[in-house]
């Protein structure tokens, strides 16, 4: 049995990053303020004195430079993991993402795969300023050749993140900032993974199947606790990767329950509860007891912080959409 | 002093419209110079058949390169064996001197996937269609070179990096405009990668002329900005393109004191036909133009010059013509013979193992296409 530590989510990146470039040479991680600051967010704090200013490099602020340069690192050899400060500013860079990062083992025939990790805190609850709470998950995972990792816990932090670099393909690693800090976990020291797309059963239940991601997966969690006292039984999935999808896992949880609700804090109109619930319905649709619940953020710009928390979805929404989902 | 080392409006030159020789003939065999010649020719000719393809039905959107031989072809020889090219959509002439097949560049533009298949032992990454995405790939490349060259010892300095090997990056005129120009640049000076920026001034961006793309008196003095140096050079002089470029590649590998690596080559060339075989240069600008610029054509001018030096005569070109014409027919023939992709090749490279859902995708796709039989899908040509 190893060692663990007890982790916060973004201590676990940063080990996890460590971890891996102690064991890959290949292994660079770039961004701005990254190396002698250690990321506006310490993600990668102390990372450039243990590896040097080679592998841990402090780039121009330019995000179109920062993705386009490691898809050449990549086409090099090198395992680059870009970091970009804050997901609400990936745009300058979305052209190298969806032209580039995401098609070049298609354009070259395989000749060249990315084998690159784009990182970005992400998600909203943190008082940001304006472009600081975006959550556009979908758009990445509406990209082919990408996948898109989301994680909820230190421990899957880690095992992801060193998933997601050993990867041959490119994946958009998004990190929820709201849960940077907000509790620890015993992680391993050294390396393990965590499959991508695979989904975990954070609770189970007989009751209705709540699909979620990310930061939404704890207050998901307090809804369904809540719940069970007055005798309802949630069960809890937690996507981890929502590119590619653990469908099985999605269809299978809902097989059992016939109940969905799915929670996201992204705007709901083309956001990934469309997805599930168009999943749900060709999969399994004469399991349906009731219509499925989407409880997510609104198809507005994410407000600023006075106006935040009613923008994202908390316990009181979510428990409310269980009720729907439940009372029908 | 280099060539490089000038003020940046002050072009190089080696030949003058007429073949003869007014600048410093650069280190270059014979060989080699009736290499060049070759290449041009084959380039121009592969061009003009792609366009009557193109006119034929029989292949698909097309951007033409004859003007830019002299640019294309020139600096292409000066790379050595193991140097990269990172192209636009433009370089197909270039693309042959690194090893591409014709027949590629014919099935890419023809649509098939295939043309994409690069040969292993040829250092050319794909084509790059969004105006200037391709440089900072082209600086991250060069980047992973100088990290590969530092030993294991973590805290050695990135600046330590050493490499023998160097690379080209080709865009046009228009690419300078673009963010992507400025951050790849930009992360070539800072990282101070052995990559040579060449851009293939050809006067206009679709319809939009050089002096209304940019306010800069020339586009070489724009390296200024990154803190390396910038080189204008008559873009359609091959020889003084090869020189340029041979001192660009010179000092990537082995730069003198206080000077970087990278070099950006601003080679002023026109393109005598359409932007793409879907534009009609004729609404945007003048006939006296066009033909201003045919009187500098490279092809006869280099031709002029080898005549004089005594290395062509009339039976060697008719001979060269001969085979051009011959390889170019054949790499049609083959392309054309290549038969059309199955319906599952669309899956293929998305991933390297494809998600389920995706599998699932690929496999309910076939069987519908077997169920109806393709000609129910494929429409008649």
């Amino acid at each position: 049995m190893s060692e663990t530590q007890n982790l916060t989510l973004v201590q676990a990146v940063r080990d996890g990053l460590a971890t891996e470039m102690e064991l890959d040479d290949d292994v660079v991680a770039l961004g701005q303020d990254i190396g002698k600051n250690g990321g506006v967010f310490r993600a990668t704090q102390g990372l450039q004195s243990e590896f040097g200013e080679s592998r841990v490099v402090d780039t121009p602020l330019a995000e179109s430079g920062i993705i386009g340069s490691a898809v050449g690192l990549a086409t090099g050899g090198m395992k680059p993991v870009p970091e970009i400060q804050f997901s609400g500013f990936m745009y300058p860079g979305f052209d190298q993402i969806v032209s580039h990062m995401s098609r070049y083992r298609t354009r070259s025939r395989s000749r060249f795969s990315l084998p690159m990790v784009l990182r970005a805190p992400y998600g909203g609850g943190i008082r940001a300023p304006e472009h600081h709470s975006e959550s556009k998950e979908a758009f990445y995972a509406h990209e082919a050749g990408l996948k898109v990792v989301v994680p909820s816990t230190p421990y899957d932090t880690k095992g992801l993140l060193i998933s997601a670099i050993r990867d041959p393909d490119p994946v958009v690693f998004l990190e929820p900032k709201l849960i940077y800090r907000a509790f620890r976990e015993d992680v391993p020291e050294g390396d393990y993974e965590v499959p991508l797309g695979e989904a975990a059963v954070r609770r189970e239940g007989s009751d209705v199947s709540v699909f979620t991601y990310g930061a939404m997966t704890r207050p998901t969690l307090e809804a369904a606790e809540s719940l069970a006292e007055e005798g309802i039984d949630a069960e809890v999935v937690d996507l981890r990767t929502v590119s590619p999808m653990d469908r099985e896992s999605i269809v299978e949880s809902f097989e059992k329950t016939g109940r969905a609700v799915v929670v996201h804090e992204a705007p709901k109109s083309g956001g990934l509860a469309g997805e599930i619930t168009a999943l749900l319905q060709e999969e399994a649709l004469l399991y349906q007891e009731a219509p499925v619940q989407r409880v997510t953020g609104f198809d507005v710009p994410v407000p600023l912080y006075a106006m935040e928390d009613y923008y994202l979805p908390n316990a009181a929404r979510v428990e409310d959409g269980i009720r729907e989902a439940v009372e029908f | 002093m280099s060539t490089i080392q000038r003020d940046p409006e002050n072009r190089v030159q080696v030949l003058d419209e007429d073949g003869n020789l007014v600048g410093e003939r650069p280190d270059i065999d014979d060989e080699t110079l009736l290499d060049i010649y070759r290449d041009m020719k084959l380039a121009r000719h592969f061009d003009e058949r792609a366009v009557s393809l193109q006119r034929q039905g029989r292949m698909g959107t097309y951007p033409p390169l004859s003007g830019q031989e002299g640019a294309q072809i020139g600096s292409a020889h000066a790379l050595a064996e193991d140097d990269w090219m990172v192209p636009s959509y433009r370089e197909h002439g270039a693309a042959v001197v690194r090893g591409l097949p014709l027949k590629q560049t014919l099935l890419y533009w023809m649509g098939y996937e295939a043309g994409n298949e690069v040969p292993e032992d040829a250092n050319i990454l794909p084509v790059a269609v969004p105006i200037a995405s391709q440089i900072p790939h082209a600086a991250g490349l060069a980047w992973s070179w100088k990290l590969q060259s530092i030993d294991d010892d973590a805290a050695a300095d990135a600046a330590a990096g050493d490499t023998d090997t160097a690379g080209i990056c080709y865009f046009g005129d228009g690419a300078t405009s673009e963010g992507d120009f400025h951050e790849g640049l930009n992360f070539a000076g800072v990282y101070d990668v052995p990559m040579v920026f060449f851009c293939n001034n050809n006067q206009w961006a679709i319809s939009v002329p050089r002096e209304k793309q940019t306010a800069s008196e020339t586009l070489a003095q724009k390296a200024d900005a990154y803190g390396f140096e910038g080189v204008q050079v008559d873009g359609m002089d091959p020889l003084a393109v090869y020189k340029v470029t041979q001192d660009a590649l010179e000092k990537a590998r082995n730069p003198g004191e206080d000077q970087l690596r990278p070099t950006m080559i601003e080679a002023v060339q026109y393109r005598f036909g359409a932007h793409t075989t879907a534009d009609d240069p004729t609404v945007y600008r003048d006939e006296d133009e066009v033909e201003r610029w045919k009187a500098k054509d490279p092809i006869p001018r280099l031709e002029a010059f080898l005549r004089s030096e005594g290395l062509l005569d009339d039976e060697t070109v008719d001979e060269i013509e001969e085979t051009i014409e011959q390889r170019v027919s054949d790499a049609i023939d083959e392309a054309e013979a290549e038969p059309r992709p199955e319906p599952e090749e669309m899956f293929e490279h998305a991933y390297a193992d494809l998600p389920p859902a995706l599998r699932e995708q690929r496999d309910e796709f076939v069987e519908t296409v077997n169920r109806h039989g393709k000609d129910a899908f494929l429409e008649e040509e």
